[in-house]
């Protein structure tokens, strides 16, 4: 090792202290870089693409677009979705299948959002929601279709 | 004016008053036991929550802060829970010895507080070779280390204590090269005396650069004498579980973990009185406007303000760097420490003997 390359030493590991410094420096005395979030006391926030469950939305007059078809059912990789159909009387005396429940397995679901991506009419989505804690594994299975909803109006 | 010197001779006075000479001096001896024991459980709670505190801040976590108003009460809670456990000795250990290493090295921290002028003439011993003192008596703690490591019958407190007499003993000498740098330049070893040099300004305005790298020196090898990150291989939780205090629980580890604090009030405040004048003011020349403005400033302050900003850097120190492997931690001290530290007391001196300082 040459005298020149020993200085070289010392002043590169200084040089390269003081950086690891200055960054903690900063972040000690910028408190708001802080990234903890205090989640009971204040609502977390969530990254934009998080999955916390399939929901089925409903409008104002307790229709939903579920058509039945099964598509979801099949998509599912786990069999976390049980479609239950049943037949219809339409007014012109035709009989139409119809959804009757929707039961959705919470406790099997891994979030994949592949049901999401096979339904042709857009029936179902994820939400953000994430508390799903319960005492009892039966009250993770969910019935997604209200009751007395019905199919939305020209949805086919 | 009421400063810590005047409370402390009016408590004097009062004693003598009331109880006579004799039995004055031996009540004050008392009194000043237990102002140690207090103050050692004062700086543990301070100084353990300002690690976290610093610790999170630099992490960019938030820290404690349930336990009392912004988590202050945090580390009182700690304490109550380790004096509640129970501590524990291994089948196989040493008893005597096992019992003894926590005690020695807790001795070792409060007999380091004596020659520290906390305020003006506010001193427990102004012992004549005080500096000197200090460098003796905190290479004891490494005893204490070596015992509780031996004594465990554990594998890794005999490595952790192992690692840590090596550190030790290679740290002491650039230490103590560096406190030369300033006893050379004082002319005395005396702390007060020390102090007394830096009236006109602080060695490390007044010293030129020799004062700034013996305090880099001094700063990095007390970071290793007092055995925490970067140079922490005694303990070196990712490799030796706790290294030499593995086995201690309860009080015990309390104590080990009490000592390490103290050790960094006490070594930063030896560099406080050193290298920043203890609990001198700042005083620039001849402003006198401005040097009596900071005379104001009641000593006491100065001293803790100093203190507690070198022992800042040092969690700094401990919040940022990664820890060195053992032969980087010698190389570190053997190839670079201890030469640059020779030349620079040799600098030192000849400044010191041609009086080009301030």
């Amino acid at each position: 090792m040459t005298l020149k390359q020993y200085f070289r030493n010392i002043w590169d590991g200084m040089r390269s202290l003081a950086a690891g410094m200055r960054r903690t420096g900063y972040y000690f005395f910028h408190h708001k870089e802080i990234i903890t979030q205090e989640y009971p006391d204040v609502p977390p926030r969530l990254a934009e693409r998080f999955r916390g469950e399939v929901v089925m939305p409903h409008n104002e007059n307790n229709e939903h677009r579920c058509t039945g078809c099964t598509a979801c059912e099949l998509a599912c990789p786990n069999g976390t979705i049980k479609i239950i159909t049943k037949y219809e009387i339409t007014p012109d005396g035709k009989k139409k299948k119809a959804l009757d429940k929707f039961i959705y397995h919470l406790e099997l679901c891994t979030m994949c959002n592949l049901c999401i991506i096979a339904c042709p009419t857009d029936a179902i989505k994820m939400s953000q929601a994430f508390e799903h804690s319960v005492f009892d594994r039966s009250q993770l299975i969910k019935i997604l279709n209200k009751p007395g909803s019905r199919l939305m109006e020209g949805v086919e | 004016m009421i400063s810590l010197e005047f409370i402390l001779q009016s408590v004097d006075r009062w004693l003598r008053d009331r109880l006579g000479h004799e039995v004055a001096v031996a009540v004050e001896y008392v009194l000043v036991g237990l102002f140690v024991i207090l103050f050692f459980a004062v700086l543990g709670l301070v100084l353990v929550f300002m690690e976290r505190k610093v610790s999170a801040w630099m992490q960019v976590r938030l820290g404690p802060n349930r336990v009392g108003p912004g988590g202050t009460l945090q580390t009182l809670a700690d304490t109550i829970k380790l004096v509640s456990k129970e501590g524990l000795t291994p089948a196989g250990a040493d008893r005597f010895l096992f019992n003894l290493a926590p005690v020695l090295m807790i001795v070792v921290s409060m007999l380091l507080l004596a020659p520290i002028a906390f305020a003006r003439n506010v001193q427990l011993w102004d012992i004549n070779i005080g500096v000197l003192y200090v460098s003796a008596i905190s290479s004891v703690s490494v005893l204490a280390v070596l015992i509780a490591g031996w004594s465990s019958n554990n594998k890794y407190s005999l490595l952790g204590a192992m690692r840590s007499g090596a550190q030790i003993v290679s740290y002491e000498l650039s230490a103590g090269l560096s406190v030369l740098t300033i006893v050379v330049l004082s002319g005395s070893l005396q702390v007060s005396q020390i102090i007394e040099a830096q009236q006109t300004g602080w060695w490390l305005f007044r010293g030129h650069v020799p004062v700034l790298v013996a305090m880099i020196i001094y700063l990095i090898a007390v970071t290793a004498e007092t055995n925490r990150a970067p140079f922490d291989l005694a303990e070196a939780e990712s490799e030796l579980t706790a290294g030499f205090h593995t086995e201690y629980s309860g009080m015990r580890f309390a104590l080990f973990f009490l000592a390490e604090y103290a050790n960094v009030f006490v070594a930063s405040a030896i560099g406080a009185i050193l290298f920043l004048g203890g609990w001198m003011p700042l005083h620039l020349g001849n402003w006198d406007a401005f040097n009596r403005i900071m005379d104001w400033i009641p000593s006491s302050i100065w001293f803790f303000a100093k203190t507690f900003f070198f022992i800042f850097v040092i969690m700094w120190f401990r919040w940022t760097f990664p820890r060195l492997r053992i032969d980087q931690l010698l190389e570190l001290e053997w190839k670079y420490l201890l030469p640059l530290g020779i030349v620079n007391l040799l600098v030192a001196t000849t400044i010191a003997v041609a009086g080009w300082y301030f």
